[in-house]
């Protein structure tokens, strides 16, 4: 990693901490657990089409670790990472296989953070009937992924020519 | 190229979006489905006494051996206590019950009234 690429990550791991805290402070809620804007995810979004998918995947762990110690516990940070972690191998994934833009990859990121989520809340509460709040989540997701999405093609867009 | 990356884009939303409703209809469908199957079902002293669908309207006296008794209602897919002989009442304050798990509880006369089958209590809250 150049200085550079280090000054660069260094700043939105900041970024993506001050975003997750903002959330923190005004948590939009739709009566159902998990659902939220992830304006950390744009932060993750601009990482993975500039910098590139190590970097992001850096930016994202170390962001939850940081938010996990600082606001939540132990329990919200399984949650986190268990989003995060499938929510960024399905991004990858969507962003290797060239068949989106930016704003369908982040659709698909947030659908799939959802869903992370919801898996090991069945796991851990031990009550199946959880799934009933997919349609919701997935809802919730597309639409979060498609702000965050547009919102992260232009960032991508401005940003990039200034790193390059 | 940009282009065509837009119009996947656009499938994908109505794509997941069509999912969700589909699996919320999915999800409707059971749920009225195993409420129908609902079934309340009486025992007295650990005895299963009498089980008593939750899709007709019916009342039942449960007369016991010492006289004392309960009456089960069932009325709009709910089980309910209306009238009993025990001295605090408990069970006929409970408000009628109608999903799996629920229960109503006479202690004094030793009878539970508890629903099988039927849609999973909700939950009550989640933390994180």
């Amino acid at each position: 990693m150049t200085t550079k690429k280090i000054a660069y990550l260094g700043l939105l791991i900041a970024l993506a901490f001050v975003f997750s805290y903002v959330e923190f402070l005004i948590p939009i809620n739709l009566g159902v657990p998990g659902a939220k804007l992830g304006l950390a995810n744009l932060v993750i979004i601009v990482a993975l089409y500039t910098l590139g998918e190590r970097e992001a995947f850096l930016l994202s762990m170390i962001r939850i670790v940081l938010v996990g110690f600082t606001f939540g516990n132990m329990a919200s940070m399984l949650y986190s990472l268990a989003g995060g972690i499938l929510s960024f191998a399905v991004m990858v994934l969507a962003k290797k296989m060239k068949l989106l833009s930016v704003t369908g990859v982040s659709v698909l990121g947030g659908v799939f953070h959802n869903v992370g989520q919801i898996i090991v809340a069945i796991f851990v509460v031990e009550t199946a009937s959880l799934i009933y709040y997919l349609p919701v989540l997935i809802l919730a997701g597309t639409l979060a992924g498609v702000a965050i999405g547009v919102l992260g093609a232009m960032v991508t867009k401005r940003i990039g020519k200034i790193w390059m | 190229m940009e282009k065509k990356a837009k119009k996947n884009d656009i499938i994908l939303i109505v794509v997941l979006i069509v999912a969700a409703l589909a699996a919320y209809l999915g999800i409707l469908y059971f749920q009225e489905k195993s409420t129908k199957d609902g079934v309340a079902v009486v025992k007295i002293d650990g005895e299963e006494y009498g089980r008593y669908s939750l899709t007709e309207d019916r009342t039942e006296r449960i007369e016991l051996p010492d006289g004392s008794y309960n009456v089960l209602k069932i009325t709009d897919g709910k089980a309910d206590v209306t009238e009993a002989s025990c001295r605090d009442g408990i069970c006929v304050k409970h408000r009628p019950v109608n999903r799996k798990g629920q229960s109503i509880v006479c202690l004094p006369n030793k009878l539970v009234v508890e629903i099988e089958n039927g849609e999973e209590a909700e939950v009550d809250a989640i933390t994180h």
